[in-house]
Parts: structure tokens; C-alpha cells; sequence
């Protein structure tokens, strides 16, 4: 019976979020699910970083994870205000309509 | 007990995302994706880090996810319309994807191979004061940049969302 957890296990289920956040990306056709698979891949990415910070016993990865969060809440506000605009020109949130510059 | 506390919320946290990944509504996603942070935030206890499970509950649970909550609920964003796909995609996603974590999976055991356990209380340098310290010195050029940024997204947030005045 373990007593501590090994550091590999942060790391897989990080992997793991970050591929069903991949996942959600490609496969979703609703544009704000899409939007909410980056979030959850950026959720996985930070707890990789905060595993790192751990490991190496330095707090510079809590910082890193902290810019990222700060970013993450910047690209919402911009994000939701672009799909806000979509919407109000469109009247659609289906990614595959939206492809104006395709031709 | 660590190992009990990590693969509850660890459990959680996949089945969560899952979740987030096959709802066809948005609501039910928005939903999952907080169950998702929340238990990270747990997680983040685990590993030392109090100020960033705090600023995940406040800030990605609370803030953000409620932006998100808000336009849905202003869209009126119903269920996704179901399209067929190509038949590759269907085909090969899956595949794919669980080669990829395989991959994933045996490289983080061969980089990492028992180095370091992690128990509770065994790294506490990630309180608000140390995360200050650091934040007003080492990453201080950083920080202030972060800030003309978080300006250009309100700017660009209203800018893209205003009426049109003339």
C-alpha cells in the first residue's frame, strides 16, 4: 500500500485532461464548448506546472501557472465578446457555418 | 490517505472532462468544467499550493465560469444540431487519442520512476507570502506587462461588443 503519491501520477492525469481537452477541441462543433475545451487544456497544463514546482522543490512554477491563469481569464473576456459579435451577425453558434474565409 | 484523496479527485476530475467532452449541451458542460476545477484545486492543496487552489476557485470557478454561464444563458444556446462527420475522423479519433496517452503515460514513468512522492505538507512554499515575494521581484517586469494586457482585453472586449454608435 503506498503512503505517498508518485509524482508520474500528476503528470498522466494532467496528459489525460490535456487529450480530453484536445479532444473537445476537435471533435465539438458548438463553438462555446470549444471554447471551454481550451480551458480545460490550460487547467491541465497548470497542474503540470504546479507538479513541476514539486518536484524541484521552487515556487517559480506557481508563478507560471498564475500568468496563465491571469491569461486565460484576459482570453475569456475577448473570446466571449468575439462570440457575442459571431452571434449578433450570424445567428448561428455552429463552428462549420462560420467560414468566411475559406474561399 | 494521500493516495485515497488524489484518486477521488483525481476520478473526478476525468469524469468530469469526459463529461465536458460528450454533452451536447452547453450548460452541462459549463457544469463539468467547474467539477473539473474544483477538484484540480483540491489537488493543488495536495501539492503544496494554497494561493493557486484559492485563485483557481476565485478566479476559474468563479469568474470565468460564470462569463461563460452568462453567455450561454444569453444566446440561449441550445443542443448541438448532430452532422455527420468523416468517416476517417470517426474512425481514427479514438485511436488515436489512446495511443497518444499511452505514449504520454510510459514516458512520464520512465522519466519519472518513483523519483518523488508526494505526501501533504511536503512542500510549503507556495502561501501568499512566498507567491508575493516572488511576484514583486524575480517575475515583476512580467507582472506589470500582465497588466497592459488584462487593459487590452477590456479594451477589446467593449470594443467588440459595443453598439454601434454613428
Amino acid at each position: 500500500m503506498l503512503t505517498a503519491v508518485p509524482i508520474s501520477w500528476f503528470l498522466t492525469l494532467s496528459a489525460v485532461l490535456f487529450a480530453l481537452g484536445v479532444a473537445g477541441f476537435v471533435f465539438r462543433r458548438n463553438i462555446i464548448t470549444v471554447f471551454m475545451s481550451i480551458e480545460l487544456m490550460l487547467n491541465a497544463v497548470n497542474l503540470s506546472f504546479v507538479t513541476f514546482s514539486y518536484h524541484q522543490k521552487q515556487v517559480n512554477g506557481h508563478l507560471y501557472a498564475f500568468f496563465v491563469m491571469v491569461v486565460a481569464a484576459a482570453e475569456a473576456a475577448v473570446g466571449l465578446a468575439i462570440i457575442l459579435t459571431i452571434f449578433k451577425n450570424r445567428s448561428t453558434l455552429n463552428i462549420d457555418d462560420v467560414d468566411s474565409m475559406k474561399n | 490517505m494521500d493516495v485515497i484523496l488524489f484518486l477521488v479527485f483525481a476520478i473526478i476530475a476525468v469524469v468530469c472532462a469526459i463529461n465536458v467532452v460528450v454533452q451536447t449541451h452547453p450548460i452541462s458542460s459549463a457544469v463539468s468544467l467547474v467539477g473539473v476545477m474544483a477538484s484540480l484545486a483540491v489537488l493543488y492543496l495536495l501539492l503544496g499550493a494554497e494561493f493557486l487552489a484559492a485563485a483557481q476557485v476565485i478566479v476559474y470557478a468563479g469568474a470565468i465560469m460564470v462569463l461563460f454561464v452568462f453567455v450561454i444563458m444569453l444566446l440561449n444556446a441550445g443542443a448541438e444540431a448532430k452532422k455527420g462527420r468523416s468517416f476517417t475522423a470517426q474512425l481514427l479519433g479514438l485511436p488515436l487519442l489512446v495511443a497518444f496517452l499511452g505514449l504520454m503515460a510510459y514516458f512520464v514513468q520512465r522519466l519519472f520512476p518513483q523519483s518523488t512522492m508526494v505526501h501533504f505538507g511536503g512542500f510549503r512554499g507556495g502561501g501568499a507570502a512566498e507567491i508575493g515575494h516572488a511576484l514583486f521581484t524575480t517575475f515583476l517586469l512580467p507582472f506589470e506587462v500582465t497588466s497592459i494586457l488584462i487593459l487590452v482585453a477590456i479594451l477589446g472586449a467593449i470594443v467588440l461588443a459595443r453598439k454601434e454608435m454613428d
